[in-house]
């Protein structure tokens, strides 16, 4: 008790330690504080930095129908701000992005001769632009404009509470109003766009952004983690609803990638440093070591007609065996290999981390071609970009983390890919479908849909996995059609067919003569003996438990994102939703945007789509990613850091602060001062953040502006 | 995984004493995560006030105790998760300098619960109201700053 109140007590004495120190930083404000006197002269001309006292500060409140309106008592902000030291005009208006509304603030900035804008509505990351181009439009300098967010972080978040939304929504008016009485003009700065493109990931969608960006003219890197292009789509088998086979329809493309003179097409190649910005990105590249070289690689090296021409001799004396990955390892392949028969490039590639490093490969492959290089080191290739596209796919959840299910307990439940490759003339049995246990073929299947999808539990993914309800029905189609007498049962939640033809198909393969079964499955339990397996469930239509003997269990797992996306997200600074999924620019307006600029997402590194939409999206990401250069500029936001020279003591704590190495010391007039390289500069205000003597100036976010904000919710102040 | 839901709001009304908190976030994350509360008519308690920052970065350590100095019951910084820092790592260099804050306000006899940095991201809407909601019950519990209790005093004598 005693040490409380003697702790209490000593506060004021530092506390007023605390506010000697403030003022040395921050004295700039003390001439800029809300105490200046509004009713001064009219404002200067727009366009000049306005001097403190002469800000003319209008305020426009926007009602966005009810949705701010009715929370809070729009009448009561408005009498409120106009007691708010600079603001000279208060209006406020129905829906103040309309064409209407910006009528209202062009011309009460022409009549009322303000020198800054707020409009307290949505959120500065929605109509900030529109706000500003209206700003701009009535003759002010765009960067005078400031929003207050009475929309989504105060009237959506207490709809209920009139009283304390309305004081927040005078507090939020006060604080944009001192933010804008100090704003300065700014011009952002224009910067070339390298007129070329990059595109991670050559699954159906990056390879279709990839075409698209070729066919517009513009030079693209396309970068593939695997050996070949393809991605996911080339181990399927058919494809829902037109049943038009995968490979088919896909590998065209893959001729037409490796064939396109405007892509330069990099597999087995990572993303391995990124630096710069929208127009500039400076992409490293890792070439992993492949063992083998191409023709061109050969070429360069001094071989001539040498490089892989991919005829397999070096496969058939390779004594290591492993399993395909590529058939979900049910098929062996050696140390040395390529996927499948259609791969794009077809150079052979060594598993360094299998191989033996016999030589018999290079034997094989002979003196002419000398294709083969079992010291081969990675290499680091360094390319200029000026925008990229994400398109890093997905993986399958490990579906035996559910062990009610029995995945690698039971021989014979296997994973909806497993069943692709499986059905798959091209796959390791040649498509005929029988059980990994006994190699039979089975004649009763179980689907079990949702396979850690729509799962709550904590074990699974909370979301819709969106195509397994329709390769599940199509999985059906097949083993009715291949297999005389064989009967799916499919284990469903809901049955969600909701695409273009999706839920024709869906009455096809009932008419089939399918069986559905609503209900979640509790769990498997196989037969020792036979090797068969029996599911439980509830019938949730008939109400009553189910328990079902089937030969064979097909679990339409879950996916999830692609194990390196957070490794190359953050590469290129983009943010990811709850589940792992990349986050898009808005979920509706710009789905195929990043935060970064310059940075777009193509497929399902955005959140599960199945091909049609994973090609509409590559579609929307390439045209997205060709405006930039087809503008030929950008501009950048001109929130740069700036040395004041004159506070600037040379001590260079900011240089080693900066991330992306924007600062340097220089001498200059004998003496050792700090210099931006405004091109480098992103504006995070790290170093201004730190700066002891408060020489670096954040423009946008200046010192003097934050303390105002913070000085006119805290202290407020009337005119 | 529980729903995103709303907060128990305290009761609120003349005579009750409200909290003034000062909120210092970062744009990319944390300011959109507050959004995306909004967005989702996530409920919670209305004693926040926003300053909008580009970066925790920028955050001078003098902001928060400025805002201190004024009479803020609580300042809350938020900013993204480690590793997720749109400007690769400027709330590394943040949360360096709010523990030194938070060091300082222990020392002066200030409660250091009243200042907390906190990381939400872009996604996580239903966090924030979390957030928001448990900063404005610490400060509840911690009554109104010794600040403007002293300098009350101080007037009133």
């Amino acid at each position: 008790m005693m040490a409380e109140k003697k702790s209490t007590k000593k506060a004021p004495s530092k506390k007023e330690d605390t506010k000697k120190a403030a003022p040395m930083k921050l004295e700039v404000k003390k001439q800029a504080a809300p105490a200046a006197k509004p009713k001064a002269a009219p404002a200067a001309a727009a366009g000049s930095t306005t001097k403190p006292g002469e800000a003319r500060i209008g305020v426009f409140i926007c009602h966005c129908g009810t949705n701010i309106a009715g929370s809070m008592d729009i009448e009561a902000v408005q009498e409120a701000s106009k007691k708010i030291p600079n603001v000279a005009f208060v209006d406020n208006y129905k829906y103040m992005c309309s064409m209407p509304g910006q009528t209202v603030i062009h011309k009460a900035v022409k009549d009322q001769k303000l020198t800054g804008v707020v409009v307290a509505a949505c959120t500065p990351r929605l109509h900030e632009p529109t706000f500003r181009t209206a700003t701009k439009d009535a003759g002010l300098n765009p960067f005078r404009f400031e929003m207050a967010n009475i929309r989504d972080q105060n009237s959506w978040v207490h709809m209920h509470d009139r009283v304390g939304s309305t004081d927040k929504a005078i507090d939020a008016i006060k604080i944009a109003v001192a933010k804008a009485a100090l704003l300065e003009d700014l011009h952002p700065k224009s910067v070339p766009v390298e007129p070329t493109a990059m595109v991670v990931g050559a699954g159906v969608g990056g390879m279709q952004a990839a075409l698209d960006l070729a066919a517009a003219g513009i030079k693209t890197y396309l970068i593939e983690k695997d050996m070949s292009i393809g991605g996911r789509m080339s181990q399927l088998d058919k494809t829902f609803p037109t049943l038009d086979c995968s490979q088919c329809i896909l590998t065209p493309k893959m001729v037409d990638v490796g064939r396109s003179p405007n892509i330069e097409l990099m597999t087995w190649s990572e993303v391995h440093e990124v630096e710069g910005y929208i127009g500039n990105f400076d992409v490293t590249i890792r070439k992993k070591a492949r063992g083998v070289m191409t023709p061109a690689e050969a070429e360069a090296k001094g071989i001539s007609g040498g490089g892989c021409n991919g005829c397999g001799d070096c496969e058939n004396v390779c004594p290591v065996i492993k399993p395909n990955e590529f058939e979900v390892g049910m098929k062996p392949r050696k140390a040395i290999y390529v996927n499948h028969p259609q791969v794009v490039p077809l150079i052979y590639t060594i598993d360094f981390d299998s191989c033996v490093k016999c030589g018999l490969c290079v034997t094989a492959c002979g003196p002419e071609k000398r294709a083969i290089d079992l010291e081969m080191k990675d290499e680091f290739v360094k390319v200029k970009v000026g925008t990229v596209i994400l398109a890093t796919g997905y993986d399958i959840f490990p579906i035996e983390n559910k062990t009610e299910w029995g995945y690698k307990q039971y021989e014979n439940v296997i994973t909806s890919l497993e069943f692709e490759r499986l059905i798959c003339a091209s796959g390791p049995t040649g498509g005929h479908l029988v059980r990994p246990s006994d190699g039979k073929t089975p004649m009763r299947v179980g689907f079990v849909l949702c396979a850690g999808s729509r799962d709550n539990t904590g074990n699974g993914k909370p979301y819709c996995s969106r195509f397994c309800c329709m390769y599940s029905l199509k999985h059906a189609h097949q083993i009715i059609e291949k297999i005389p007498g064989c009967v799916p049962y499919l284990f469903y939640m809901d049955i969600r067919s909701f695409g273009k033809m999706y839920e024709e198909f869906y009455y096809r393969i009932q008419d089939e003569g399918a069986k559905f079964i609503r209900g979640r499955v509790a769990n498997i339990l196989e037969d020792p003996k036979t090797k068969n397996l029996t599911i439980y469930t509830d019938d949730t239509l008939l109400n009553r438990p189910i328990a079902m003997d089937v030969d064979l269990v097909v679990l339409a797992a879950a996916i999830q994102p692609a194990a390196d996306t957070n490794r190359t997200r953050k590469l290129f600074g983009v943010s990811c939703s709850m589940d792992g999924w990349l986050l898009e620019a808005h979920p509706k307006l710009n789905p195929c945007g990043t935060t970064t600029a310059g940075v777009f997402l193509a497929g399902v590194c955005q959140g599960p789509k199945d091909i049609p939409d994973t090609v509409a999206s590559a579609e929307g990401a390439a045209s997205a990613a060709s405006i930039p250069i087809h503008m030929g500029e950008v501009e950048l936001e001109p929130y740069f850091a700036m040395c004041i020279e004159e506070k600037c003591a040379g001590c260079g704590m900011c240089v080693n602060l900066c991330p992306y190495s924007a600062l340097a010391l220089i001498e200059k007039d004998g003496r050792t001062v700090m210099q931006v390289t405004e091109a480098k500069c992103k504006g995070c205000g790290t170093c201004g953040g730190f700066c002891p003597g408060g020489a670096i100036k954040m423009n946008h976010f200046t010192t003097p502006q934050i303390v105002a904000q913070i000085d006119a919710f805290l202290l407020g102040g009337e005119q | 995984m529980s729903a995103p839901g709303n907060f128990e709001i305290p009761e609120r009304g003349p005579g009750i004493w409200q909290p003034k908190i000062q909120g210092i976030v970062c744009n990319w994350c944390s300011y959109a995560g507050a959004d995306l509360a909004g967005g989702g008519r996530i409920q919670y308690p209305p004693d926040i006030r926003i300053v909008r920052v580009m970066c925790t970065g920028r955050i001078d350590s003098l902001f928060v105790l400025k805002a201190f100095a004024d009479g803020a019951d609580g300042v809350l910084v938020s900013g993204c998760h480690f590793g997720d820092c749109h400007y690769l790592e400027g709330n590394y260099k943040a949360a360096k300098r709010m523990f030194m804050v938070k060091r300082l306000m222990k020392s002066i006899g200030l409660d250091d619960r009243r200042f907390r940095m906190t990381f939400v991201s872009a996604s996580e809407g239903a966090k924030w109201g979390a957030v928001v909601t448990d900063v404005v019950n610490t400060v509840r519990e911690l009554g109104p700053s010794p600040i403007t209790e002293i300098r009350k005093e101080l007037e009133n004598k």
